[in-house]
């Protein structure tokens, strides 16, 4: 674990860079944060970020699965907001943990 | 009146509550049923070895009955519904059983048909699951007589039970086929929706040289939308695609249907739990064991082995008209086959990450935790044994508490 300065914030991050405090979070990390991954936000990217800080809330493991029955955006329409790989680009910019398996 | 305990299920949970509430619930007080539409019990962690001819068929294999105590009723019936407002279970022979107290143990099981063309033409000749007796059968078939090609082993999505299986199915593989001398005809990919085989940092550092030196290619955040069995690809929401010519799939695993019939599940049918006290989120004379659950613990075996003493306690607390427990940390502990005669070993629990160490014994060991050994290895065939005499029987492991030992583990305080 390592503090990280993003957007003039020092946060709590991660060696891959995911933050490790979602209290941390605010829109110019987000924004960012996803400048580092060459996303521009839109209103559904911001809609997505919240469904994933939300679920993240309510402990619920987040899975593509999830994200595509969520009623914001199709699976199709993850890749196309944050492509290549949704989940975790996404939980990035979310200040949400990266996906995880038990190894 | 003799009150009524269900339990819904009598795979490796259902079992051993079976086994410890027998002992624990006054027979004069209570009538146990147990219900389950199979009548044969199979020991799941074998299907890994069956694909390389490396146990038998017989070996994974009895009757469900014979693990049941014999004062407990046990029904052989396929459960259609749970009406948890009227504490009833309907069976689709059209009976219905009350309960005081229900304990659902219906495990989770694989669901191809949630992948578009996986289960079409190819299922069973060029794509195979290993996760049922019947696929791991046919594969082990298949793995006999194949020629070598493009060996591709996938993860469909999380979460699965026993999430290492796959990563063990590729390192014995890689075996398999060095020792048939065509280690050189085979590619083997390893295909996940993960971003690594390995996610947790301490064991990615430690064990990212194992692909490497078995020449195992990785090809991480892959989410599949469908099997193109036209072209023999696999393709992901994002129109990447990974050619095979041997596709040695883990499909969607979902909870069983009864729980969609029964509207209590989420979106793949496991039941909403809360992760400490295992009662259900859907009413408080239910609880939940195993891989039915929501928890995020690991689905195995030896994690519902762990979760029984919390559910017995939990039960015999709300009996009492107590206030249950949080007591179940999340602890989860399993062999990683690795080959060549080695397994690893890993335990943790919700909030400790596989580390390196000694197990079960603080400092003596003798197995080591996230590390190679041949005592290892001989640790996991040992758990055949321990999973029929011991295990299920829900006698509890030496030196093994249901509770994760800080103590021999290399942790660093942050
Ligand atoms: C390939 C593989 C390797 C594994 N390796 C390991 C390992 O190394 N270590 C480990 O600890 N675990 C391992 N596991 C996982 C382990 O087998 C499971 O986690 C464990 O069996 C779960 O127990 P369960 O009782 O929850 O479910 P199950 O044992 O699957 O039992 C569920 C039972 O419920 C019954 N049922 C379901 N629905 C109904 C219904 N509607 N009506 C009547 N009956 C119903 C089923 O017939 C079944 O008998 C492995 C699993 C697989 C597939």
């Amino acid at each position: 674990m390592s503090e990280k300065t993003i957007a003039g914030y020092s946060v709590k991050c991660n060696d891959q860079g995911f933050m490790e405090d979602l209290n941390q979070w605010n829109k110019e990390i987000a924004l960012a944060l996803a400048k580092e991954e060459s996303i521009e936000l839109t209103e559904k990217h911001w809609e997505v970020l919240s469904y994933l800080q939300e679920q993240c809330k309510n402990e619920t493991a987040i899975t593509i699965r999830k994200v595509g029955k969520s009623g914001i955006v199709t699976i199709k329409e993850f890749y196309q907001l944050f492509p290549k790989a949704p989940l975790k680009t996404a939980s990035k910019i979310a200040g949400t943990p990266k996906p995880v398996s038990c190894i | 009146m003799k009150k009524k305990l269900v339990i819904l299920g009598a795979g490796t949970a259902g079992t051993i509550m079976a086994n410890q509430l027998n002992k624990k619930l006054k027979a004069e007080e209570w009538e146990i049923t147990i219900i389950d539409k199979e009548q044969k019990h199979y020991y799941q962690p074998g299907f890994l070895f069956l694909p390389f001819d490396r146990y038998t068929p017989e070996q994974v294999v009895k009757k469900i009955d014979k693990f049941i105590p014999k004062n407990i009723q046990l029904l052989n019936e396929d459960v259609q519904q749970i009406v948890a407002d009227e504490n009833k279970v309907l069976l689709v022979n059209g009976k219905e059983i009350n309960y005081d107290l229900l304990i659902i143990a219906t495990g989770s099981h694989i669901a191809p048909q949630e992948i578009q063309g996986m289960e079409g033409t190819e299922w069973y000749k060029s794509i195979f699951d290993f996760y049922t007796f019947d696929g791991a059968l046919n594969l082990r078939n298949k793995m006999r007589t194949w020629e070598g090609g493009k060996l591709v082993i996938h993860i469909c999505e999380m979460p699965i039970k026993c999430p290492v299986a796959p990563l063990e199915f590729a390192f014995l593989a890689d075996e398999f086929f060095r020792k048939k001398n065509m280690r050189e005809k085979v590619e083997i990919t390893y295909v996940t929706p993960m971003s690594g085989a390995f996610t947790k940092p301490v064991a990615a550092k430690e064990l990212e040289y194992l692909l490497e030196s078995k020449q195992i290619k990785i090809v991480s955040d892959f989410n599949i939308e469908k099997v193109d069995t036209e072209k023999s690809q696999i393709v992901d929401y994002g129109e990447r695609t990974v050619d095979y010519d041997l596709l040695v799939t883990v499909p969607t695993n979902m909870g069983d249907e009864v729980i969609l019939r029964s509207g209590i599940g989420d979106d793949l049918n496991f039941v909403p739990t809360d992760k400490n006290t295992l009662q259900s989120k859907v009413k408080e004379n239910i609880f939940v064991i195993g891989d039915a659950t929501d928890i995020p613990a690991s689905k195995a075996g030896a994690v519902a082995h762990f979760e029984a003493e919390i559910v017995v306690d939990n039960i015999m607390r709300f009996i009492e008209g107590k206030a249950v427990s949080p007591d179940f940390d999340g602890h989860s502990n399993c062999f990683i086959e690795t080959g060549n005669g080695k397994a690893l070993l890993i335990d943790f629990n919700y909030e400790q990450e596989p580390v390196k160490g000694t197990f079960p014994i603080p400092g003596i060991g003798p197995l080591q935790l996230l590390k190679e050994s041949r005592i290892n290895h001989w640790g996991k065939l040992a758990f055949r044994w321990i999973y029929w005499n011991i295990l299920i029987k829900g006698i509890p492991i030496p030196f093994v508490p249901s509770k994760m030992k800080t103590e021999g583990k290399q942790i660093n305080k942050k």
